[in-house]
């Protein structure tokens, strides 16, 4: 580090003071933190929903395969939303994820059944999956250079990435899907299960959540997210190289919505061109229900989580007592609308001090 | 005679057709306190952000101990010692004092996790009381987010932030002007610390008492240029009233007058000789 050492802030007595008890300090930072982040009340809200279902239909709705479909489901969304609790974060946001995400179902399964078929081996598909990160990968970077470089405001920039993302899928399919993905990958990724008991979707989706989280809370790259978002001026002035940042922020949302194109190719056996117009809307709700703001600089990857199985948890819920699924999406938007409400409430309240 | 160790020369910056400096000249000396003053809108603000690499000049020199120096980043400048309390603060308002404190040069954990990034944030805060303490702020809990404070807590922060950073030069862009009675003392308190440690302070005030309690030279700039230098001890109020209304320049001094005074004389001259008959306020 460049920094002199005589002027490090840190005074030795303030250091020794409190060097004792890092533990109880971190705890009540994390608590604290979430009763503010407004994750809390979410989350007691699917906690009431699990409870409320769980008892009007235990047996259905505690049911393994029904807990399993619940996560299964919720595992492409997760994935995505994770890169989307970034870019909010940063104050920005990503309309393109769906359509990324069918571009690089699309590339990942053209490049698989290009080179092995249908009934090809580990190797076209291992090749397939990497070209889907790529597709992704490509077109965040595409999102983050317009943002970041050129200046144009996220919503026009991935609002043209949706069209361009998704239009490029259509004309290298002629707009019919792929179906003949190749089998190994279906039944391994789409279908398999970890010790036969947690299916693979579920098992990266779960690590892509705790690996997104944690460096959201704990890194650097987290921080200057969070720094962005609240103040970009400021971030700028204290030397973060904010551009750089916005760029990766961006790349990230891309790469994971390849991530969650290659797991949908597996999950569905076919490329579901039509079927992920909303996904986008789907994420933004997820991470805004989570207690992230809009306005960036507040949020939590566990709150992502939150928002995520509200929806996947009604969906299902309703179902099961009978109760037409539709009500789900009626439920969540009103939902979303008094959580949005509550957190510019408080913002309003904050800076009217 | 003593050096500058900051200089700009001769600095302009337009914005659109605001010109907002136009050729301005300005010095500062190590261990010294130089106040910057002049009325609203004279272009203060904009020559700080001139001298901490925040905003590009239009043209002009600006020299450090002498050198040339280029300033084309807030990076540039915080590797040559330069800190700066911004008039708005420039604070993460989402994140906690500690954070604000160390935005930019985070501490990481030693070891693997401090290679993946991982911050140590218990230092972090550890180092952010100390320096908080240091100005004698004390906050309600150490993770409130700074947009949760009162505006002279922020203040305070912003100013403990630069405080703990600058080797060479700090500016304060009003420092104190959200500040009480206590606070305000303490800052100058520290102002007068960190200027006998040797670091060349540079404080905007509109206040003069306060200007003359503290500052040991004044610059005045009017209307996008420096119009008139004082050794602090020479002057009263009225002086620095005039020069920065400009009563006292249309009287004894006009612009170019005081530019040829600065040359001969350096940093303790102003052509006050002239000053007290000239704008009797
Ligand atoms: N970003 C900007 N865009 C356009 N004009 C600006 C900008 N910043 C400053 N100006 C203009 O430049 C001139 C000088 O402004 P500046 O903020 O430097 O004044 P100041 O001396 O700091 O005033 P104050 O005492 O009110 O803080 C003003 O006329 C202002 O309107
Ligand atoms: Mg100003």
């Amino acid at each position: 580090m460049d920094r002199p050492a005589e002027t490090d802030p840190r005074p030795v007595a303030a250091r020794a003071d409190l060097e004792g008890e890092p533990e109880a300090g971190a705890g009540e930072t994390l608590l604290s933190r979430t009763l503010r982040a407004n994750s809390l009340w979410i989350f007691l809200v699917l906690v009431v929903l699990v409870l409320g279902f769980s008892v009007a239909r235990p047996q259905a709705f505690l049911s393994p395969f029904n807990i399993q479909s619940i996560f299964t489901n919720a595992a492409t969304l997760l994935v995505v939303s994770v890169g989307m609790t970034y870019v909010i974060v940063s104050a920005g946001i990503d309309l393109s994820v769906g359509s990324v995400l069918v571009f690089s179902g699309v590339v990942a399964a053209k490049t698989m059944t290009g080179i092995g078929g249908q009934d090809s081996g580990w190797g076209p598909i291992v090749i397939g999956l990497v070209v889907g990160l790529l597709g992704g990968l490509a077109w965040g970077i595409t999102n983050g250079i317009l943002v970041a470089k050129a200046h144009i405001p996220p919503l026009i920039v991935t609002l043209g990435t949706l069209g361009m993302a998704l239009g490029s899928a259509q004309i290298i399919t002629g707009g019919t899907d792929v179906r003949n993905v190749p089998v190994q990958l279906t039944a391994v990724l789409g279908q398999g299960r970890l010790l036969g008991v947690i299916p693979w979707l579920v098992v990266i989706a779960v690590v892509v959540t705790i690996v997104g989280g944690l460096v959201l809370a704990t890194t650097r790259f987290g921080r200057y997210t969070y720094a962005i978002g609240s103040n970009t001026e400021a971030a700028r002035r204290a030397g973060i190289a904010v551009d750089r940042h916005l760029l990766k922020v961006y790349a990230l949302s891309g790469l994971l919505a390849g991530l969650a194109g290659d797991l949908s190719l597996a999950y569905f056996t076919t490329t579901t061109i039509g079927g992920h117009t909303t996904d986008n809307l789907s994420a933004i709700a997820a991470v805004v229900l989570g207690g992230t703001s809009l306005f960036g600089g507040v949020g939590t990857m566990f709150g992502t989580v939150v928002g995520v199985f509200i929806p996947a948890v009604l969906g299902s819920g309703f179902v099961i007592i009978g109760v037409q699924p539709f009500w789900q999406s009626v439920a969540v938007g009103a939902v979303l609308v008094a959580a949005v409400f509550v957190d510019q409430w408080r913002r309003r309240a904050r800076e009217n001090r | 005679m003593v050096e500058a160790l900051l200089e700009a020369r001769n600095v302009v910056k337009q914005y659109g057709t605001v010109r907002a400096l136009q050729g301005t000249d300005f010095s500062a000396y190590a261990g010294t306190v130089t106040a910057l003053i002049g009325d609203n809108g004279a272009g203060k603000s904009t020559l700080v952000k001139c001298l901490s690499g925040v905003a590009m000049p239009d043209g002009g020199e600006i020299f450090l101990d002498g050198q040339r120096i280029l300033l084309d980043s807030p990076t540039s400048a915080q590797r040559l010692g330069i800190e700066t309390v911004y008039q708005d603060l420039a604070l993460a308002y989402d994140l906690d004092a500690a954070a604000n404190l160390y935005l930019g040069r985070e501490l990481r954990r030693p070891g693997l996790l401090g290679m993946l990034g991982v911050l140590d944030k218990a230092a972090m805060r550890n180092g952010g009381a100390g320096a908080l303490a240091n100005l004698g702020v004390r906050l309600p809990a150490a993770d409130a987010p700074v947009g949760s404070l009162s505006g002279g807590q922020r203040q305070s922060i912003a100013v403990a932030r630069a405080v703990a950073w600058a080797s060479r030069v700090i500016f304060m862009d009003e420092p104190t002007a959200a500040l009480g009675v206590v606070q305000r003392e303490r800052v100058l308190e520290v102002i007068r610390r960190v200027r006998d440690s040797g670091v060349a302070v540079v404080l905007i005030s509109h206040n003069m008492p306060e200007v003359l309690a503290v500052a040991d030279r004044i610059e005045v700039l009017r209307l996008g240029r420096r119009v008139a230098r004082f050794a602090a001890g020479d002057v009263d109020v009225e002086d620095l009233v005039g020069a920065m209304t400009g009563a006292l320049e249309a009287s004894a001094l006009g612009a170019n007058d005081v530019e040829a005074n600065d040359v001969e004389a350096g940093a303790q001259t102003g052509g006050e000789g002239n000053t007290n008959g000239g704008n009797g306020r």
